[in-house]
């Protein structure tokens, strides 16, 4: 069996080895649900074996006739920015599982159920970023709601059922247009003579400007309510606000990214043109998210979605990075989409912990910290300096190639997003003044330290964003042949710097 | 100079042998002793309608223009439509097998003496299994017609025992039978116009065959002005029948009153053979005026549509929502037929085949969820479903899912083939009038849904009863196929093509 295949399977057959345990028997549950994660993890480490760096195009694919009648195939295959992700996604899964080992205890339902739900979630998000079939990419990415939904209608806080009904409607909304544009590109296709939902066959299409400008809408809304992009991020706060943090991890370090992965493969590859004309007005959309988001983050009381809100400052970036249509923007964007699911990891874990011994999500209730509980509190302040973008923690790499990238086409984008940042160090160190230093705050007296357990899950995290911040080569060199593929495709090159200037 | 008519029997055995077993039942109603009465009508009826069904596979690749004269046209599209009805039949027939469905004696007063008499005594109805047999041998019948007369008559054998068996529910039997004089008044009225639009299209072409009116009006030169009013008239009739704004307004009423399991089949069954007939008449007799009546079928296709999606939000009652879900779900079916193609003819049967089990599951569904009075109607009541019993909140979750169009179930892919169909035909605005009303609809769906998982439940008296043998067999029947029609379409879809397109 092809190994992406197998990758993208593994989790699906834990779920249905957590099936036929009772469900009782919580701590088997957790360990064949971490040992399954692992089992996957090792899979997904092996393509790097079998994966030629430095080529662009997909790789390991494999493709079954799936719905013959439309052309569709169950098609997968990987290049440098489906490889990241599903990596980063593999990466990810084992650390929420150690991290919030005991988060789903006093769900509504059973901890079986969680860990089902989480597998069945991996097994989808591996497969969103490996399928080369539109129509396989949009199965895939509605189907995955499902799991997310029940994720934070049963076992979050708060009016969780409200919020996962708010991110349902938002992304089933979105998930209708894309379809329309799914099916209008298909269309199109049919009309040339090829029966086929191929991104690559789909790419060399001549479509007409005004017929590519509606189905790029189709599918860019589609992908900023996912992203989530101003004015269209109002869902996730909610979310946040509402999930588990393992939840959160799930939805905002990779969920989200099938967004603005969504950009990059499918809005700038195929209708290369929309994107030129949109391309501006993005710009600004995204400008006003990272400053937007991060004025807002800055407000919060509430510290998951004081979290949510950098998190909408970040994408700002990253759709920055991909719309200002140059190859550094275009790579920075891809390493910001890894550094950020790395970055809100940290946070959500250190922060999740923060707040099940604190018994409160208010930022006014921690405090002082950083005395009785060192090692939390320093994981945090890494964390939290990462989500600033502070030299040598793996964002700045990003956010600085994007900051350039931008620079080159847009340079008051590029001048603007720069404020960002100076906003970013502001309520990065609001928060940890406020809940790390200063006097310990009443009730916090008793607060144990990191566990080792909670050590183990952190420890990876902190490594990788210190890591890749000294040395990100290996992902850059991961990502670069996909972006000159990319800009080839979309028949983009970059601007002579300072030219005409 | 009469002829005698020649017959092809084989042909015509499905109908036959249907309507043999409800003149059995007939007998079986006098002869048999009460103790045994029902279950003898349950096996029989059960029984035909297998043997029927097994005799249309048998017979699936036979085609025949004469097999009655000139009346009955034996092809794949109609035998397709006989399959479904025969099979969709079989499964609702699952549900009659609870006798605390139907009222002990049709004859006696709602509230009198006499009832209540024929409740202490254990009167069970049985007529209603001959009935159904009746009905479904009007529907087999009704999408293989060829000329007018035997169109009307199929119409009548399938209408008036319906008329009747909506009268029959055992409680709310008030309720019950003012739906069941709604539906008659209402469809007399509806059969009147199609005899009326009949005798114009007579009038018109000087003959009552399909074939031959089509002839009749590719002719140019001729004043069409009486065709016009034919077709507008039995447009009327048909639309009627298929439940489309603005002849709607019996759904909800009817789908309300009637006992449950009578709901779920005449909601499927009859909207298969309805929409069969519809399609066959404007295919055959009016596909040259179609740049006509297309842009009028349109607008009843958005309206109802866009109305049904609306209306179905505001409901409290689960058959009542149901009803209108059925009515938005009677447009997409219409923008099918407006595609008018080959894609279009093979996405609508495949539509009905899924909506049909689906509905017939979800009917199913709602007779499960009982209090001391019967069945609870009220949606708000059937809060906390999910803890009472999951397996038939899972259930009833899939269906819903399947109507709103979430992939990986069976909705998804109808949907996907009716837009595809359209878009390829260049109704664009259909397309997108059908997505944004599926987006309405998905909002009530998922109020169901949040409803039943994240919501405690409110009323203790509701229980949900233990399904029997049959009645679990039924749900789990409609379960499956709504499930594996949606992960793996083939298996149908390429039957369809190949039998209709």
């Amino acid at each position: 069996m092809n190994l992406l295949t197998l990758t993208i399977f593994l989790p699906l057959v834990g779920t249905f080895a957590l099936a036929i345990v009772p469900r009782e028997n919580t701590q088997a549950i957790k360990f064949i649900a971490l040992a399954t994660s692992i089992i996957t993890l090792v899979s997904s480490l092996l393509i790097l074996t079998k994966y030629k760096f430095g080529h662009a195009g997909f790789q390991l694919v494999a493709s079954h006739s799936w719905f013959k009648v439309f052309g569709v195939k169950y098609a997968v295959g990987i290049d440098g920015l489906a490889l990241v992700l599903i990596l980063l996604t593999t990466v990810l899964v084992p650390i929420v599982i150690v991290g919030g080992w005991n988060e789903a205890e006093g769900g509504r339902w059973s901890v079986k159920t969680f860990y089902m739900l989480i597998l069945i979630l991996e097994t989808s998000l591996v497969a969103v970023f490996a399928a080369t079939d539109v129509f396989l990419f949009y199965v895939i990415f509605e189907a995955m709601l499902v799991p997310v939904y029940f994720l934070i209608g049963g076992f979050g806080r708060g009016d969780r059922a409200a919020a996962a009904l708010k991110f349902l409607l938002y992304s089933l909304f979105g998930g209708l247009l894309m379809l329309a544009a799914v099916i209008g590109i298909f269309i199109i296709g049919v009309h040339n003579g090829t029966l086929s939902f191929d991104v690559t066959t789909l790419s060399h299409m001549k479509i007409s400007h005004n017929t590519q400008d509606w189905l790029f809408l189709g599918f860019f809304i589609a992908f900023a309510i996912k992203a989530p992009l101003f004015p269209f991020h109002t869902w996730l706060p909610d979310a946040a606000k509402s999930a588990t943090p393992g939840t959160s991890i799930l939805v905002l370090g990779v969920l989200d990214k099938v967004g603005t992965y969504g950009m990059i493969r499918f809005c700038l590859t195929l209708f290369p043109e929309a994107t030129k004309t949109f391309a501006p007005y993005i710009i600004v959309l995204s400008v006003i998210s990272i400053i937007y988001g991060a004025f807002l983050a800055i407000g919060q009381k509430d510290l998951n979605s004081l979290i949510a809100f950098t998190s909408i400052s970040h994408f700002g970036f990253i759709v920055l990075g991909i719309f200002a249509l140059t190859s550094q923007g275009i790579t920075g964007a891809t390493l910001y989409m890894v550094n950020h699911g790395f970055s809100t990891a940290a946070l959500f874990l250190v922060g999740g912990w923060m707040i099940q011994r604190r018994k409160s999500t208010q930022v006014e209730d921690f405090g002082g910290l950083q005395r009785i509980t060192p090692v939390m509190a320093w994981c945090f302040f890494i964390a939290g300096l990462s989500a600033l973008a502070l030299p040598g923690l793996s964002s700045f790499v990003s956010e600085i190639l994007v900051l350039i990238g931008t620079f080159t086409r847009y340079p008051v984008a590029a001048v603007i997003g720069t404020l960002g940042i100076i906003l970013a160090a502001l309520y990065v160190l609001i928060l940890v003044q406020r809940s790390l230093h200063g006097p310990l705050k009443a009730g916090n007296e008793d607060t144990p330290d990191l566990n080792w357990r909670e050590k183990l899950a952190i420890a990876p995290v902190i490594a990788a964003l210190v890591f890749f911040g000294f040395y990100p080569k290996p992902v850059i060199h991961l990502i670069n042949p996909m972006t000159s593929s990319v800009m080839a495709q979309a028949g983009i090159t970059d601007p002579t710097p300072m030219a005409g200037r | 100079m009469f002829t005698t008519p020649t017959l092809d029997y084989h042909l015509l055995a499905p109908i036959l042998i249907v309507l043999g077993g409800a003149l059995v039942g007939v007998l079986v109603e006098g002869f048999v002793s009460r103790a045994y009465r029902a279950r003898v009508q349950f096996t029989l009826a059960l029984i035909t309608v297998a043997v029927a069904l097994g005799w249309v596979i048998s017979i699936r690749t036979k085609t025949s223009q004469i097999a009655a004269v000139d009346s009955v046209s034996i092809d794949g599209f109609g035998l397709f439509l006989q399959g479904t009805i025969l099979a969709l039949s079989f499964v609702a027939l699952l549900f009659f097998a609870q006798n605390d469905h139907f009222a002990p004696q049709a004859s006696a007063l709602p509230g009198s003496e006499e009832e209540s008499l024929a409740i202490t005594s254990g009167v069970q109805m049985s007529e209603i299994y001959p009935l159904v047999l009746f009905a479904i041998s009007g529907m087999l019948l009704f999408p293989v017609a060829k000329d007018l007369i035997t169109l009307f008559v199929g119409l009548e054998v399938l209408s008036i025992p319906l008329y009747i068996i909506t009268g029959l529910a055992r409680r709310r039997r008030l309720l019950s039978q003012e739906a069941s004089l709604k539906y008659f008044l209402l469809g007399a009225y509806s059969s009147a116009f199609f005899v009326f639009g009949s005798a114009f299209l007579y009038g018109f072409s000087g003959s009552l065959s399909l074939a031959a009116i089509g002839q009749a009006a590719g002719l140019s030169g001729t004043n069409h002005i009486f065709l016009y009013i034919g077709v507008i008239f039995i447009s009327v009739g048909l639309l009627f029948k298929v439940g489309a704004a603005p002849f709607h307004s019996w759904t909800p009423d009817v789908y309300q009153g009637a006992p449950t399991p009578v709901t779920g089949f005449m909601a499927a069954c009859t909207k298969v053979a309805a929409f069969g007939a519809l399609y066959r008449i404007f295919i055959v007799s009016f596909t040259p005026i179609q740049s006509e009546w297309r842009p009028v079928l349109t607008a009843v296709a958005i309206l109802t549509m866009v109305g049904g999606a609306i209306a179905v939000i505001a409901q409290r009652d689960v058959k009542r929502s149901l009803a209108y879900s059925s009515i938005t779900h009677a447009g997409f079916l219409l923008v099918g037929v407006i595609a008018f193609s080959g894609i279009g003819l093979s996405a609508t049967v495949f539509y009905l085949v899924v909506y049909g089990f689906a509905t017939i599951g979800a009917f199913g569904v709602a007779t499960l969820v009982q209090d001391s009075r019967g069945e609870v109607g009220d949606l708000n009541r059937w809060a906390g479903l999910a803890k009472k019993s999951p397996r038939v909140a899972t259930a009833f979750t899939l269906f819903l899912m399947s109507f709103g169009g979430i992939p990986l179930t069976a909705g998804f892919i109808a949907k996907f083939s009716i837009f595809t169909a359209a878009y390829n035909s260049g109704d664009v605005a259909l397309v997108v009038v059908g997505v944004l009303s599926s987006a309405i609809a998905l909002f009530f769906y998922l109020r169901v849904v949040l409803l039943m998982f994240f919501k405690e439940p409110i009323d203790d008296t509701v229980t949900v009863a233990i399904p029997s043998f049959l009645v679990g067999s039924g749900i789990a029947i409609c379960f499956v196929i709504t499930l594996v029609l949606g992960v793996y379409p083939n298996l149908l879809y390429n039957l369809a093509q190949t039998m209709v397109g």
